[in-house]
């Protein structure tokens, strides 16, 4: 869940610059295919069927780019390609009557469904755990997937639900008021991590 | 949003949020296995319909509980309308009972009106479903919605709006939606039929139906509306049909691309051949399927909100 992004507030710092940007997603590219056994690695039992590759879904707004830019780097890695869509939760979501109503966002979900499929939710920021509830409610109404796991840029702590990521970028702590924002050239015009003080 | 009681000073902006928004819940329940949303658990949606309807009352009760919220339908036959009771207290009992919204349609032009100002008070959001020959916003939505699906957007395209305008509350709604969303709107019908002060409307009108054809992107036919026709408007049905019903020799006269809409309940042989009516070039079972995702789009909008933000 991103906070808004205002003019720039007092004490505004880079967690992030571009090019570290570029290097976690790659890492968190290298996880997935580990954790996934995308590459064969791991498998000890001759030439069974390899499993269908997990699906990546992004949240809206930041988490689609995220998603599909996590795919590129697991296909370039790995030479598998992964389909990677968008899942918005707008609908699901538990705070709905306590803000003026959002517009919807894009949900995009590839071709060949999430039924029996890793599904891998893409987020930029996990903060208190409420969208990715609200992302998994929207999943069970898509399909049923094999396993769901998350991957996030940037996790900042304050969890109020029992959520946790299997990759991130960066752990940040944080205090409750300050601000994360992640920046991305698809949205933003740059990639960058920005955390502002109060 | 806090009611839709018409489209006309419905801003664009406010407009497009709503087809957008009707937009994404298509493309979201497209495929899916459980057709239900969770975002309106909860909320109360009361139909109110003082006359008779088939469509609108299924389309906005599919919306309702596509949406989770609890759909109860009135019937002014069934309920103690019958007994006597006026709108006003009817509108106040089932707001009082807990309606978040109150779906109304009735034969008197301005009654949703009439009682969004009895509401006022109460957190209760009024959806005007037809009111006499007034407005039908749902339906210009649903309209809207169909013709960017078919022609890829509204701004600077030519629509027809053919037949009985003076007693169509669609053809109403439809040219402040319309004309708001920067379509050029022309009124065809014969001058019987067209309302008093057109010329004051943001439209063209022609009374020949052939010499407009060929430059329009959309037809939309009206129904011939005997019920609301209190003296002679036309010399007979079949003089109306041949000078107005879209036919087949009509339907080959619009460009390639042209599509036609009707509102429904069709008169086929009347307004529109029942071959044109069937054949691919009209979108009027798209009508119905956008009417859902429009008329969740609307209960969305007024009522999944933090109810104080009247935007």
């Amino acid at each position: 869940m991103a906070p808004p992004r205002g003019a720039a507030a007092p004490a505004e710092r880079e967690l992030l610059s571009a090019g570290d940007v570029a290097r976690t997603i790659a890492r968190m590219a290298h996880q997935v295919i580990e954790k996934t056994a995308l590459d064969g690695a791991g498998g000890t039992d001759g030439p069974a069927e390899p499993p269908p590759p997990p699906v990546l879904l992004g949240i809206p707004t930041r988490g689609t780019p995220l998603a599909h830019r996590l795919a590129a780097r697991i296909e370039e890695f790995s030479g598998v390609a992964v389909p990677a869509g968008a899942l918005d939760v707008t609908l699901y979501r538990d705070d709905l009557r306590r803000k003026p109503t959002r517009p919807l966002e894009e949900t995009d979900v590839p071709g060949g469904g999430i039924d029996d499929r890793v599904v891998i939710l893409v987020d930029d920021v996990l903060f208190s755990g409420r969208t990715i509830r609200s992302a998994l409610d929207a999943l069970s109404d898509h399909g049923r997937p094999r396993a769901v796991q998350l991957a996030v840029l940037v996790d900042r702590g304050h969890r109020e639900l029992p959520i946790r990521a299997d990759y991130v970028g960066k752990n940040v702590p944080t205090s409750r008021t300050e601000e994360v924002s992640v920046l991305l050239a698809e949205t933003d015009g740059r990639d960058a991590v920005l955390i502002r003080g109060q | 949003m806090r009611h839709l009681l018409t489209t006309d000073g419905l801003g664009r902006d406010e407009a497009t949020a709503v087809l957008d928004t009707a937009d994404e819940l298509k493309r979201t329940l497209l495929g899916r296995e459980v057709r239900k949303l969770p975002t309106l658990r909860g909320r109360t949606v009361i139909t109110m319909f003082y006359e008779n309807s088939t469509r609108t009352r299924v389309s906005f009760e599919i919306a309702g509980k596509w949406m989770s919220a609890d759909v109860i339908n009135v019937s002014a036959g069934g309920s103690s309308v019958g007994k006597g009771e006026s709108l006003r207290d009817t509108a106040l009992t089932l707001s009082a009972a807990g309606a978040d919204c109150v779906i109304v349609r009735h034969p008197a032009s301005g009654a949703p009106h009439r009682l969004s100002g009895w509401l006022a008070d109460t957190r209760t959001s009024v959806v005007n479903a037809g009111d006499g020959m007034h407005e039908h916003p749902t339906q210009a939505l649903l309209d809207a919605a169909t013709l960017r699906e078919r022609l890829g957007g509204i701004e600077g395209r030519r629509i027809g709006i053919v037949g009985d305008v003076l007693h169509s509350r669609v053809a109403r709604s439809n040219v402040h939606l319309l004309t708001t969303l920067g379509a050029e709107v022309v009124l065809v019908a014969p001058p019987t039929l067209l309302p008093h002060g057109v010329d004051q409307w943001p439209v063209t009108t022609a009374f020949d139906v052939d010499s407009q054809l060929p430059g329009l992107d959309a037809v939309m036919m009206l129904r011939v509306q005997a019920e609301r026709m209190r003296g002679a408007f036309f010399p007979s049905a079949r003089e109306y049909s041949i000078a107005y019903g879209l036919s087949e020799k009509r339907l080959a006269m619009l460009p390639e691309h042209a599509v036609v809409l009707h509102p429904g309940p069709m008169l086929r042989g009347m307004e529109i051949a029942s071959p044109v009516a069937d054949s691919p070039r009209a979108a009027i079972t798209d009508q119905v399927a956008n009417g859902v995702h429009v008329r969740m789009a609307v209960l969305y909008h007024l009522l999944a909100g933090d109810g104080d933000h009247h935007g």
